[in-house]
């Protein structure tokens, strides 16, 4: 049987392409015109409309905040003990913006061809364009906020380059952008709070999205103190919830985070895109052993002064200091002399990748290669060096007991951020109207490969700037509609459902923890859909996922009660979210017949082993439908036009 | 390594908890603090008996949600360490280590070694903010901050919100998490409009909540991040000077 014959029994394909909405125009005047079009609440019409955020990162704090002050009534759900502890608060290196500070040559297009041309061609450019325009006002708003970004002697502010740009336009805070920019947010949100316009729910986690005609009317969410199931309703639901690459239980994502909100939305409709193209960041820690939890980042800003080298011998054993500069192989500036260390992350992950299959890898289980600052030490001295990544050599340091001020680091990629995401149309509203998706939860800006600093841009871009406007023209309709009683049946049935699931997880006694079967899952995605993927790995994959899911379903042991603080609860939900939607992200790169950004076919690669598109046959969106668990999706297809920025096999040389 | 733990154990807010003691004897000097726990949790759920709740999440130093009293030292014995970047290559080997929640009546148990750390909130929603609504500000240029300054606010603003601070003291004070905030905002020009309510509210607000700092300097030497005790001493005067500030004449200062 031919892999084509095998997989087309798989899924359906949809007849007809499914519209992003974008406006008509020029791309560099579409946002202004649509925001003129669009229809407007009063201010004092904003009161009668409640909103449902779910939660607390740099995106749904942000709009949280901003909706908050323009008057509507917003609930925020957050499954974390305060809205400050969001993964967003993880994001090291910095945030990109088009203000041209450094003179450079930057502009709105500049960073809208980057992104583009970043994300492999597989994003929708209005989106793109319009990520670009307002990533200015980011900036001003952030500092606005006291966002203690970096500054030159004379006050103005800092910037520093990022992988796939020539230009330096990112902005930072030392190595704690992430943890800033959120702190900002964070801050505008409790000032909302405290107003009285936000109600924010802590340690509570949506279970189910509710629909009324088709409409998202609501949320059910479980307190995980109490335990209690309770349904929220609104006018509109906003999820911004993350993305899914703890699919892969090791990834750079912290513990907690998770699919599920996402993923229960596309059991009720939403279409889920893209799932396969997911990002695996070249600077992390190596793994260590079996006990590993985690795996940690170093920041993409490192590859601004450090290099990266193997030894040009195959299982060279000496230490870093004993091999000399002529027996070095500096392997990215030699391949990608225009771009040298400053490639972007898929083009980088998949070299690495290459050296240490190849046996050139350092460290105890050769699992890595060095990033080196000795030569940037030497140029600018320890002390401006420690300046800029203080933290994150501190970091190391602890963790690997190794200073690389003295040693050179050891990196290797991890599993770190999701392209892909619910399907979104222009004004970020998924196919079901009323639910809207926001940052690294929807499938938008990034393509097939996101540029470093450009998550928090998109993020505060969505939450700031576009969702005040469009979910105006969703609500302004609704006027003088109340929102749908938590009494209505539709709330009852979220209700039972989620009470089922509780009472299947503690009563199956089985014999695996939770985390067990998460290990497992994640070795079939990662061996099989990590950073190379075949057929034949795809397939297996496929194969093995079901059965995993099965197991997981007759066999896993959770104890303890629904009325108290349960993690093993908790985690089961999401684990059992993650092995349905682990079989559609395989599904998604099976069917996917080429290389793209970070989802790398080995059937489809150039002579010199660089990703090859197939612009013919896959220049959409995959938006897939679920039919069911196990049962063959229904792929839509949103074609992708470039009408502005033009088709070309991506080089970095 | 061989490890004995002592784990206080308490099954809800109102229960009443004591230690039990588990025999961790083969684990690796690499793990982190958070995996011993980890692996621990996983014994247990072999032994059907339910595993330890505990706060944690990006295991990164960041989110500040690890919290863990670990032999009577907020996030353990390493300097500016959260409980989740400490490895076990920090203990002796055969050593017994013993594990509290955050100790602190504004922090009650949850469950086991979570606690509910909300009062925390509950200061920065008094003013730990900059009113600056969405699409309201200038250019960020306009805005000159000098280096110093943007070093300083960024070293008071690196806290990670933890309570370390809090569950080190003697008096269960949060003087050094309120003087982080107070101080990252009052040293930036963008901060000084609201700079003495800011201070005053904060403080009012903090004291609702928690107890009196008395110079004990436990916090500096538990923080994490190592945050300086010296904002303490901005937050005061600024406190003290809110007293008595005539706030309508404040653009007269030169």
């Amino acid at each position: 049987m031919s892999p084509r014959s095998n997989i087309s029994a798989r899924f359906d394909t949809a007849p007809d392409p499914l519209d992003g909405r974008v406006p008509p125009g020029p791309i560099d005047s579409k946002w202004t015109d649509h925001k003129f079009d669009m229809r407007l609440v009063n201010p004092a019409n904003k009161r009668k409309f409640e909103i449902i955020v779910v939660g607390s990162g740099l995106a749904g704090a942000s709009a949280a905040a901003s909706l908050g002050e323009l008057g509507y009534k917003v609930t925020l759900l957050t499954f974390h003990d305060s809205p400050r502890r969001a993964h967003s608060i993880a994001a090291q290196g910095g945030i990109n913006a088009a203000k041209n500070y450094k003179n450079d040559g930057d502009s709105v297009h500049r960073l809208f061809y980057d992104t583009v041309k970043g994300g492999d061609y597989r994003s929708r450019e209005a989106n793109v364009h319009r990520l670009a325009e307002v990533s200015v006002d980011i900036i001003d708003q952030c500092a606005a906020q006291g966002v203690p970004f970096a500054r030159e002697y004379g006050g103005l502010l800092d910037n520093r380059s990022f992988g796939g740009a020539q230009v330096s336009r990112t902005f930072y805070a030392r190595g704690q952008t992430g943890q800033q920019l959120l702190l900002g947010a964070y801050s505008a949100l409790m000032r909302q709070v405290h107003l009285g316009s936000v109600k924010l729910y802590r340690r509570t986690e949506m279970l189910e999205l509710v629909l009324h005609d088709g409409r998202a009317t609501g949320v059910v969410a479980r307190d995980l103190v109490t335990g209690e199931i309770r349904s929220f309703s609104g006018h509109a639901v906003v999820l911004a919830t993350g993305g899914y690459g703890n699919v892969f239980y090791l990834s750079t994502n912290a513990k907690a985070s998770n699919a599920s909100a996402t993923w229960r939305a596309h059991r009720k409709g939403a279409l889920f895109a893209n799932p396969c193209f997911t990002q695996i960041h070249p600077t992390c820690i190596p793994a260590s052993d079996e006990f590993q939890s985690k795996l940690t980042l170093m920041s993409e800003s490192l590859r601004n002064d450090g290099r990266v080298w193997v030894p040009k011998e195959l299982d060279d054993t000496r230490t870093a200091d004993l091999v000399p500069e002529s027996e070095r192989d500096y392997f990215l500036e030699r391949r990608y002399p225009a771009f040298g260390n400053l490639v972007p992350r898929d083009v980088a992950s998949r070299a690495i990748k290459r050296e240490v299959d190849a046996g050139r890898g350092v460290g105890p289980i050769k699992n890595g290669v060095y990033l080196d600052f000795a030569e940037s030490i030497e140029r600018l001295g320890p002390k401006a060096v420690e300046e800029r990544y203080s933290n994150l050599f501190e970091m190391y340091e602890r963790i690997t007991d190794e200073n690389p001020q003295n040693t050179p680091m050891r990196i290797y990629p991890a599993v770190h951020y999701t392209m892909g995401g619910l399907w979104v149309d222009y004004d970020l509203m998924s196919n079901l109207p009323g639910l809207f998706v926001l940052g690294e939860a929807n499938f938008s800006d990034h393509g097939a490969n996101r540029l470093g600093a450009s998550a928090l841009m998109q993020g505060l871009a969505d939450g700031y700037f576009v969702l005040p406007y469009t979910i105006g023209n969703y609500l302004a309709p609704l006027l003088g509609a109340a929102p749908v009683s938590t009494d209505d049946t539709v709330f009852a049935e979220a209700e039972s459902t989620v009470r089922d699931e509780i009472k299947r997880y503690l009563s199956t006694n089985g014999t695996h923890s939770v985390d067990w079967f998460h290990r497992e899952l994640g070795k079939i995605v990662w061996d099989n859909c990590g950073m190379a993927r075949s057929t034949e790995t795809l397939e297996k994959a496929l194969t093995e996922i079901p059965p995993l899911r099965e197991q997981f379903h007759n066999d896993v042991k959770v104890l303890g009660d629904n009325e108290s603080m349960n993690q093993s609860l908790e985690k089961a939900g999401r684990v059992s979210d993650f092995l349905e939607f682990g079989e559609l992200m395989c599904l998604d790169a099976l069917h996917r017949e080429e290389s793209c950004g970070g989802h790398f076919r080995v059937e489809h690669q150039t002579e010199d082993g660089e990703a090859l598109r197939d612009d013919e046959n896959f220049a959409y969106a995959g938006a897939w439908e679920f039919n069911g668990v196990g049962a063959p999706p229904t792929l839509h297809k949103e074609p992708l036009e470039f009408e502005n920025v033009h088709l070309a096999q991506r080089s970095y040389k | 390594m061989h490890l004995k733990l002592r784990v206080w154990r308490q099954a809800g807010p109102t229960a009443t908890g004591a230690f039990e003691s588990y025999d961790m004897p083969e684990v690796s000097a690499e793990m982190s603090f958070l995996e011993l726990i980890d692996e621990l949790n996983e014994k247990l759920i072999e032994a059907n008996k339910e595993p330890v709740a505990f706060d944690h999440d990006c295991r990164e130093g960041i989110c500040g949600s690890c919290s863990m009293m670990i032999n009577g030292q907020a996030h353990g014995p390493s300097r500016g360490t959260a409980t989740c970047q400490l490895f076990l290559r920090k203990f002796v080997d055969g050593s017994e280590i013993t594990v509290e929640p955050w100790r602190a009546g504004a922090f009650p148990v949850i469950r086991d070694l979570s606690t509910d750390r909300t009062a925390l909130d509950h200061i920065i929603e008094s003013g730990g903010f900059i009113s600056a609504p969405t699409g309201s500000a200038p250019d960020a240029n306009l805005i000159l901050v000098p280096k110093e300054v943007a070093d300083a606010a960024m070293d008071a603003a690196a806290c990670i919100g933890c309570g370390a601070c809090v569950a080190a003291c003697p008096n269960s004070a949060a003087q050094l998490f309120t003087a982080a905030k107070v101080a990252h905002l009052n040293l930036l020009p963008q901060g000084q409009p609201e700079r003495w309510n800011r201070v005053q509210n904060m403080v009012d607000t903090m004291e609702s909540y928690f107890g009196s700092c008395t110079n004990h300097g436990e916090c500096e030497k538990a923080c994490p991040k190592e945050i300086s005790i010296d904002f303490i001493a901005l937050l005061n005067k600024d406190y003290l000077k809110a007293q008595w500030k005539n706030r309508k004449l404040e653009s007269q200062r030169g």
